[in-house]
């Protein structure tokens, strides 16, 4: 008994140890690479001594941000708010439309070719249009915003709905499941990792269309900012708003990416188990 | 087949005084996939009785037309040709009096065992009404099903965290939680290895005995049909039809060393031609 667990005990304690420490590497790892990125870039530029307007260094870039830093702030702030309004827009519509699409094959024939013909309009496009219709500023960054993350999230949670198992289906429709039932009761819950994938590759959007807005007709937010800096050769300011949207950008995406851990852990744990009696 | 003939004509006669006498019927049922008439002709001309709380077993060759039986039966696919009546009435969509289990256990992997038990109970009226009030009644009720299959102890576990057998068991409660006073099981065992099988099989016969559900069990398991079955019929190869019918008069509970002895290796052995026959005939 006690040899059996000197035997066990001994290798597994070092093997924690060093399990522990591969986790404070991996997430150390990050940072790393990040860091070690600005002192290339930095040692690039001393060392070519590249001018400022063409590339500035990142220690520049940083004092640049810090001293416009109330305007950065005002400014970020503008653009966080148009993405994140046009950005739920796009999740409630997205959700909408992708359980509308998913779970009807009369929407999805009718309305499908019309709405991938939409979306392959450029966005940017769009925006002298919104312009005439809102006037520049705060709507047209909102909707471009809302209009380019819109589908992915749609044609996802569509994917998700639409392809759920028939038996998974046939177990609820003997039961007497109405078709509004089995969208509750599996099309919805099965789609949320769908959801979820989407919404990280839909913020990101967001931001490109409200950046690009902003650029083309706000007088506020980032993209007007870096817009005003460019145009003014402040080269590093305009750098340091692409850090700014770019830490922003993060910052959405954790978020997302918790919530998708805390809400559909199922999905990642019970891949292989889920998928095992099936093979 | 002389003895179908027979059993038919005095349950046809038993249908004119008492109609109550069957609880599913099937008469002349034909089903063919495909909208234009010309699909794959699933079954034809199938007729058979199975009478209220009585345990059928179908068998027959792979692909003749069981699982559509099960989807006739279930309303969930409507006959081309004949009648299906389920309980007196003419099946014309899903029932919701039915219980049903799968080759796969189909569970949602978002659920935990109890929560996939007690899926049927937010859909199946009365219970959906009566769920928020009783809440607890039904959760016992839930528990003691699971702990009659042996699952006492994993109701708090998500399906991916089950073995294939448990997951086939969760998969079993799900169909019997509502109280369905039709059963309808489509080789649920067939994807489990041997002994977990007999394990399964001794599980439903305890299930079975303590509710007396109307069962139709589809399988390929000949011992599995004369373990568990009153009687078992014998499916043509496609299109289907139901060939032969052998009554299983073995004493309750069955043991499973009962299906190794002389008289139910026997009965293997008789369906096993009839199956056969129906093989070499397609040939």
């Amino acid at each position: 008994m006690s040899a059996d667990e000197a035997i066990t005990k001994v290798p597994a304690r070092p093997r924690r140890h060093s399990r522990l420490r591969r986790k404070a590497v991996r997430s150390a790892l990050p940072w790393v690479v990040i860091i070690a990125i600005f002192v290339l870039w930095e040692i690039v530029v001393r060392a070519f001594d590249i001018e400022q307007f063409v590339l500035p260094a990142p220690t520049a870039i940083f004092a640049s941000g810090w001293e416009w830093r109330a305007e950065m702030l005002d400014n970020a702030w503008q653009t966080l708010m148009t993405t994140v309004v046009g950005f739920s827009f796009a999740v409630i519509f997205g959700l909408i439309g992708g359980v509308l699409f998913g779970s009807s094959t009369l929407v999805y024939d009718g309305f499908y070719p019309a709405l991938v013909g939409f979306n392959s309009i450029p966005k940017a496009a769009i925006i002298p249009i919104l312009v005439i219709w809102f006037g520049s500023g705060t709507v047209p960054a909102v909707v471009t915003a809302f209009l380019i993350s819109f589908f992915p999230i749609l044609v996802n949670v569509a994917a998700g709905i639409a392809t759920v198992e028939p038996e998974l289906k046939d177990v609820l429709r003997a039961l007497g499941a109405k078709q509004w039932q089995i969208v509750q009761k599996v099309g919805l819950p099965r789609s949320m990792p769908y959801f979820f994938a989407s919404l990280k590759v839909a913020i990101t959007f967001a931001f490109v269309g409200s950046i690009v807005a902003e650029t083309m007709a706000a007088n506020k937010g980032i993209g007007n900012l870096m817009l005003v800096a460019s145009s003014r050769f402040e080269v590093p300011l305009a750098f340091a708003g692409l850090m700014v949207t770019s830490i922003m950008g993060i910052g959405m995406y954790l978020v997302a990416d918790f919530i998708e851990r805390r809400t559909t852990g199922w999905a990642t744990r019970g891949v292989d188990a889920a998928r095992a009696p099936r093979a | 087949m002389a003895g179908l003939v027979a059993g038919m004509m005095v349950e046809g006669r038993c249908n004119l005084i008492r109609p109550s006498m069957n609880f599913v019927e099937l008469n002349r049922v034909s089903v063919r996939y495909g909208e234009d008439g010309d699909g794959t002709l699933a079954l034809e001309g199938a007729t058979l009785t199975v009478a209220p709380g009585e345990f059928v077993a179908v068998v027959g060759p792979s692909g003749c037309g069981k699982s559509t039986l099960m989807k006739v039966v279930t309303g969930l696919w409507p006959p081309t040709a004949g009648t299906v009546t389920v309980d007196g009435r003419e099946v014309a969509g899903p029932l919701s009096i039915v219980g049903m289990a799968f080759q796969n256990p189909t569970l949602l992997p978002w659920r935990k065992a109890l929560d996939n038990v007690m899926l049927p109970l937010e859909i199946v009226q009365p219970h959906c009404a009566r769920l928020r009030g009783e809440r607890r009644a039904y959760v016992e009720k839930a528990r003691d099903l699971l702990a009659l299959v042996g699952l006492k102890g994993f109701e708090e576990r998500f399906p991916w965290e089950l073995s294939g057998g448990m997951q086939q068991r969760a998969s079993l409660c799900r169909a019997l939680i509502h109280d369905p006073s039709l059963l309808m099981l489509d080789e649920p065992f067939a994807a489990l290895d041997m002994f977990t099988r007999e394990e399964l099989w001794v599980a439903l016969q305890d299930v079975w005995l303590a509710r007396r559900p109307t069962v139709i069990l589809v399988t390929h398991d000949l011992r599995e049909a004369v373990f568990l079955a009153d009687r078992v019929l014998v499916m043509s190869a496609r299109p289907g039809r139901i060939v032969a019918e052998q009554a299983i008069n073995l004493e309750r509970p069955r043991r499973l060393d009962a299906t190794y002895e002389p008289h139910s290796v026997a009965i293997m052995h008789k369906l096993r031609e009839h199956i056969g026959a129906t093989r070499s005939g397609d040939l």
